[in-house]
């Protein structure tokens, strides 16, 4: 494990975020209190921790609909988000975007899209900026498994393979594209073997292993800062709540939503990490509480922000 | 001044622009040593080489989807769409994302990215390699639309697009390639947004776009014998859009046509006769706007069913006289 164990326990901490602020957000829907719709990654934690655990904060990403996760992993400020939640100014985009396009230029979160796939080809481009640029970065761009059977997909793949861009393709496979069962969608078994057909590597990796996220992405990361092109890792994991919010769980059975609960990434880095001694109980708590206090904290942050003017209301259509 | 055509006015524009700034650079399908299927980026791949001179596979969304990545991380792509009819492909990437971008992110991105693409019929290619879709594009916010109808205003144009640090759809027509007119050597910026006139004039005003403007010019030098003296106004951008310039002429002249080639219904030329009912210019009319458009009909193939079925010299004619009366 070349994991520190400041960084470990980072990426405990930011589980705890991802699932905290998720329920708390999932508990306001339920109040009323907001205005569209929402994905939830809630059993996904590993992935969106694990993948970008494995970067640096200055490489980029692009993330999807189901964009918490990735955002909360790149480090994003929770009050911003929250605050964007609510379709407050001060959020991330200034109440223009809400839960599906969270994005933070600046710190290399690129922006979530609802479309689904519209991400993989704008990661090509910015895999080839990076080559043309020379600046040694990688882009990770996050897709489901739905994505995988767009056009998008197809063309964006070969491109990158055949200019050796710097991107990693990271296939969150959570079983369903909303109600279709990855089982029906594609005839194969695994969606990372289509790399085999662009000609770069692919991988299956157990999405609820944080560690194993990691470390498959670390090396596809390692593979593109050396010039030798794009990996597709698929991260096989599963979403315990529905789609979105219109979702009633009418195409899986409770039992199969329940053999997954089981199978919960965060306790089992928890269980990890306390069994190589790298924290106790106790200390899990703390981070717990910790995490907690900084959803409560971006709640309020939120609720006493300012609505946006609609006196600019034209304001961001163009520069 | 010296002459050249408008595919070298355009190819002037991007050499001149490469060499100032490093950033930017051309992406599309058969852009290098076959120098793009109208021949407008010949040659530049020998100055540029084939990293900023990028050939791709046929992966339109990829090519629009690439550029939008590149330009949000600092690049400044232009890539070329090589029919218009082929955007269809790509309009995922251009509609949902690149157009949305700065603003549903809050202000944040800056999307400075030009696709160039060839649009309109006359070449014989058929419904699927002629098709004139700008107006699809001026209904999203986010995006810009540029249509030059001369060599001067293709490279000024295309330099402002260039610059412009918002998503531009450059929209140039294959039968103007050929055309020659006077382009000054040196790099200058045609505003975009600033409509022209083509032409002074005080018994009607014609409203025209792309090829339609030099139509309209043949048109009116006919007319001009016969005592009609036609004022020619040529938008050049379709988004953002000069109202001002349009109205004016329409109070000196008090009658309008609209010509357009793509098909008339929910064409751009429906936008502007809106513009004009709305505006102070409604008052100046002595006569109902009058709109010359394409048929509602797929572009045909056959040469006399080609040239029917989108404004050619004489329809202008025709409705000018009768607009006037004579």
């Amino acid at each position: 494990m070349e994991l520190s164990r400041e960084k470990l326990i980072d990426m405990l901490g930011k589980m705890y975020k991802i699932r905290f602020f998720e329920e708390k957000v999932d508990y306001l829907f339920s109040l009323g209190l907001v205005h569209g719709t929402m994905h939830l990654s809630i059993g996904q934690e590993a992935v969106a921790v694990g993948a970008v655990s494995a970067l640096k904060s200055d490489d980029y990403i692009l993330s999807t609909h189901r964009g918490h996760g990735h955002c909360i992993a790149k480090g994003a400020d929770i009050n911003l988000m929250m605050a964007e939640f609510l379709g407050k100014e001060t959020g991330y985009c200034r109440g223009r975007g809400g839960s599906m396009h969270i994005a933070d230029i600046k710190s290399g979160n690129l922006g979530a899209t609802g479309v689904v796939g519209g991400g993989i080809p704008i990661s090509t481009g910015v895999g080839l900026s990076i080559k043309m640029r020379k600046t040694g970065q990688v882009v990770l761009c996050f897709f489901g498994d739905g994505a995988a059977n767009l056009g998008a997909f197809h063309e964006s793949l070969n491109l990158a393979a055949i200019w050796k861009l710097p991107v990693i393709f990271l296939c969150e496979n959570n079983m369903y594209g909303m109600s279709m069962s990855v089982k029906k969608a594609v005839a194969i078994k695994d969606i990372a073997k289509r790399a085999d057909s662009y000609g770069f590597p692919g991988e299956v990796v157990d999405g609820n292993d944080i560690l194993a996220v990691y470390e498959f992405v670390l090396k596809a990361v390692k593979r593109a800062r050396k010039g030798e092109g794009p990996s597709l890792i698929e991260c096989k994991t599963y979403r315990w709540k529905g789609h979105s919010k219109s979702d009633q769980n009418l195409y899986r059975s409770k039992e199969e939503i329940g053999s997954w609960k089981k199978k919960c990434p965060i306790r089992r880095f928890k269980e990890k990490l306390i069994s190589k001694d790298i924290l106790t109980e106790e200390k899990v708590k703390v981070i717990e509480e910790d995490a907690k206090n900084i959803i409560e904290k971006a709640v309020d942050f939120a609720n006493n922000s300012p609505e946006p003017s609609v006196e600019e209301i034209f304001e961001g259509v163009y520069s | 001044m010296r002459k050249i055509t408008y595919a070298e006015a355009i190819r002037e524009a991007l050499r001149q622009e490469m060499r100032r700034d490093e950033n930017i650079f051309l992406i599309g399908e058969d852009l290098g040593i076959y120098g793009g299927a109208f021949g407008v980026t010949r040659g530049l791949i020998n100055e540029f080489g084939e990293e900023r001179v990028r050939d791709t596979p046929i992966s339109e969304l990829a090519i629009v989807g690439a550029s939008l990545g590149a330009a949000i991380t600092g690049m400044r792509p232009v890539a070329e769409i090589m029919f218009m009819d082929f955007i269809t492909l790509a309009m995922e990437q251009i509609v949902n994302q690149a157009a949305k971008m700065k603003y549903m992110f809050g202000g944040k991105a800056k999307v400075p990215m030009v696709i160039r693409t060839p649009a309109g019929s006359g070449t014989g290619a058929a419904a699927q390699h002629s098709q004139s879709l700008e107006a699809w594009f001026t209904h999203v916010p986010g995006l810009k639309v540029v249509m030059p109808s001369t060599p001067y205003d293709a490279k000024g144009l295309l330099i402002s697009s260039i610059r412009d640090d918002n998503p531009v759809i450059f929209i140039e027509h294959k039968l103007l390639y050929k055309t020659t007119g006077e382009v000054p050597e040196e790099e200058y910026e045609i505003p975009l947004g600033v409509a022209d006139i083509k032409r002074k004039g005080e018994d009607l005003t014609i409203i025209a776009t792309s090829i339609m403007v030099q139509r309209a010019i043949s048109a009116s030098k006919e007319l001009e014998k016969e005592g009609i003296s036609v004022e020619i106004v040529d938008p050049r951008t379709l988004k953002p859009y000069d109202k001002k310039t349009i109205i004016e002429s329409i109070k000196r002249t008090g009658k309008v046509i609209i010509v357009h080639e793509a098909c008339k219904t929910g064409g751009f030329g429906a936008e502007i006769a809106a513009i004009i009912s709305e505006s102070e210019s409604f008052d100046y009319l002595d006569a109902p706007i009058r709109r010359l458009g394409g048929l509602d009909i797929p572009i045909p193939y056959n040469r006399n069913l080609e040239k029917n079925a989108v404004p050619q010299i004489e329809d202008i004619i025709k409705a000018a006289k009768e607009l006037i009366g004579k």
